[in-house]
């Protein structure tokens, strides 16, 4: 079993503690909600395109260390991709988390999300860092429905 | 090898209650490390864990009794039926029972609520009336009650709960009207641990002439129980929260109810004789029972009854009751930590939340310390809702916690301050 700090690693205590983007936007061209029945956490994400780029993203909601700094790293990670490199993106970190850092090709640069490399050694807390994720591409994908973990 | 050969020393009166002795000897689960930890397992009132007593019932049932029960004339159908209805008896006995009859086997307390609404309540409850349940009640007490009231055209009411997690007699007692047909409220709240006052809230519905269902789920592990000196109509509980097997639990009626209510299912067993134009049900308890039961599920269920009892429940309840104080005070010492649920009456919970927190990080914390709690909404998601969280951590005691698992409790909870503070 892995160490309690590879979970809570240092970035995610700091992004759990100040939150980045953790703000509405007034008008936004796409937004989605997320809810996970299990513990109740909530999420709603918010975003602004040029043409098939993310200008801006944010979110709002309450949750646990890990959901709560995984949607402030996302957020960061996102804005000024394209749709099809957050796809791509998604791809990725949905591997990482359920599969784990080794399923990843070597050469995948996943930046600051490498943070979450622990998530994959808890299985009740995968779907923490996954809702978020779930959310955004909802989002992108313009469907305006609740996304559930269950 | 079997295990029935095995000797199993089994608890008495005459022995002093020691917490770390009935642990080491008689629960072979909690004899085990955790991510390098000594398991200290405070999850109880999810379920408890089994003592040898009982996986000892269950095995020597499969290695020598198993049969279908009722039916048989052979040696082993005999033994089946009588290990069956042997259980029967502990129940009425642990209930306080007036009769056997009126005990009838069901898969938990969810099954037993859902079985009472379902036939009883069906009967009871019409258009315009009303069924009254209490703010504190697990979602066993609250769905199959909402169900009935959406088929009968009739409401659900709620007696509310106030700050402390407290269902006053003066509030119970407003939210009874003319048109209650039915109350069902829990005799200990999971989320929270609040007693009840069980006598009281069924004399208030009885004196308007209105039948009382009461889930005793959390209560069977903590109180002794006398359905017969609480006044109620039902009563219902499962074996897995009482050092059961899970699948198991059951319902007691008065007999006068029983008698007159519709079968809950139909099947083998709940019939005295079948034709396609007419069946002739079974008389009680059986009516009540279609089909094959959880025969070992029962023989389980009496031997952790007989296990509890052996103990003694006023000796269970004081010692979970130490551990209660100990924990209110040690865990409620450290800073940023609210507890939820300050009744001056409780059994074997603590429920708290922590400001620099999340439930789940607390949860994921303990664990890797060896120490399991919950941390959720614990099934009522409407007493989370009053006290504005969305989970809780809760800690809940058995026979088995000791001092020393309270005390890991809190070290763990000083590392969760550490981490988050
Ligand atoms: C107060 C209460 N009522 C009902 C239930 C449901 O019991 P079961 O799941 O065994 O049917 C529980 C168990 O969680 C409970 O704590």
């Amino acid at each position: 079993m892995s160490e309690l700090s590879d979970l809570y690693q240092e970035v995610i205590l700091d992004h759990n503690k100040r939150p980045r983007n953790f703000r509405t936007i007034e008008t936004p061209d796409r937004e989605a909600k997320g809810y996970n029945p299990l513990c109740g956490d909530k999420v709603a994400v918010y975003v602004n395109l040029e043409g098939d780029r993310i200008v801006d993203v944010s979110f709002q909601g309450a949750g646990c260390a890990i959901s709560t700094a995984s949607a402030s790293v996302m957020t960061e990670a996102l804005r000024g991709m394209t749709l099809a490199e957050a796809e791509a993106l998604f791809q990725s970190f949905h591997k990482l988390v359920t599969e784990g850092p080794l399923a990843l090709p070597d050469d995948i640069d996943l930046g600051k999300l490498a943070v979450f490399s622990g998530v994959h050694d808890y299985p009740a807390r995968v779907k923490c860092a996954s809702l978020v994720w779930h959310t955004v591409r909802a989002a992108l994908e313009n469907q305006n429905k609740t996304v559930t973990t269950e | 090898m079997t295990t029935s050969n095995r000797e199993i020393v089994r608890p008495s009166r005459s022995e002093p209650f020691d917490a770390a002795t009935l642990r080491a000897r008689d629960f072979p689960i909690l004899n085990q490390e955790i991510h390098g930890h000594r398991l200290v397992y405070l999850d109880n009132a999810a379920t408890s864990q089994k003592p040898r007593a009982v996986i000892e019932a269950i095995t020597r049932y499969y290695e020598h009794d198993n049969a279908n029960v009722h039916r048989g004339v052979h040696t082993l159908s005999e033994r089946a039926t009588h290990g069956y209805e042997t259980a029967r008896a502990r129940v009425q006995a642990f209930l306080g029972a007036p009769s056997v009859k009126e005990i009838i086997f069901t898969r938990g307390t969810s099954e037993a609520i859902n079985l009472v609404a379902s036939t009883f309540g069906h009967e009871r409850v019409d258009t315009g009336d009303e069924v009254l349940i209490t703010g504190l009640e697990h979602h066993s007490n609250i769905v199959p009650w909402q169900m009935l009231c959406r088929a009968r055209g009739a409401k659900l009411t709620v007696a509310p709960i106030d700050q402390r997690g407290v269902v006053t007699p003066e509030a119970f007692a407003a939210a009874l009207t003319e048109k209650t047909k039915l109350v069902a409220f829990s005799h200990v709240s999971n989320a929270l641990g609040t007693i009840n006052p069980a006598e009281q809230f069924t004399a208030l519905a009885r004196e308007r002439g209105i039948p009382v269902v009461i889930d005793g789920a959390q209560a069977a592990p903590h109180l002794k129980i006398d359905v017969a000196a609480l006044g109620c109509d039902f009563y219902a509980f499962s074996g897995h929260k009482v050092y059961g097997p899970t699948g198991i639990g059951a319902l007691w009626g008065k007999a006068e109810h029983l008698e007159s209510m519709p079968p809950y299912q139909g099947g083998g067993e709940m019939i005295r004789s079948v034709t396609f134009e007419e069946t002739i049900y079974n008389t009680i308890p059986h009516k009540f029972e279609a089909g094959t039961p959880n025969i070992a599920g029962a023989i389980g269920l009496g031997a952790a009854l007989e296990y509890v009892s052996a103990i003694g429940l006023d000796r269970i309840a004081a010692h979970e009751d130490e551990l209660l104080q100990q924990a209110t005070a040690a865990v409620g010492a450290l800073p940023g930590i609210e507890l939820k649920g300050t009744a001056p009456h409780k059994a074997g919970v603590l429920s708290f939340t922590l400001a620099a927190a999340h439930p789940h990080d607390i949860g994921t914390i303990l664990d890797q310390r060896g120490v399991a709690v919950r941390a959720g909404h614990h099934c009522a998601q409407p007493v989370m809702e009053f006290f504005g969280v969305p989970a809780t951590v809760r800690a809940s005691f058995g026979l088995y916690n000791t001092s020393e698992d309270i005390e890991a409790l809190v070290a763990g909870l000083q590392e969760v301050v550490k981490v988050f503070g």
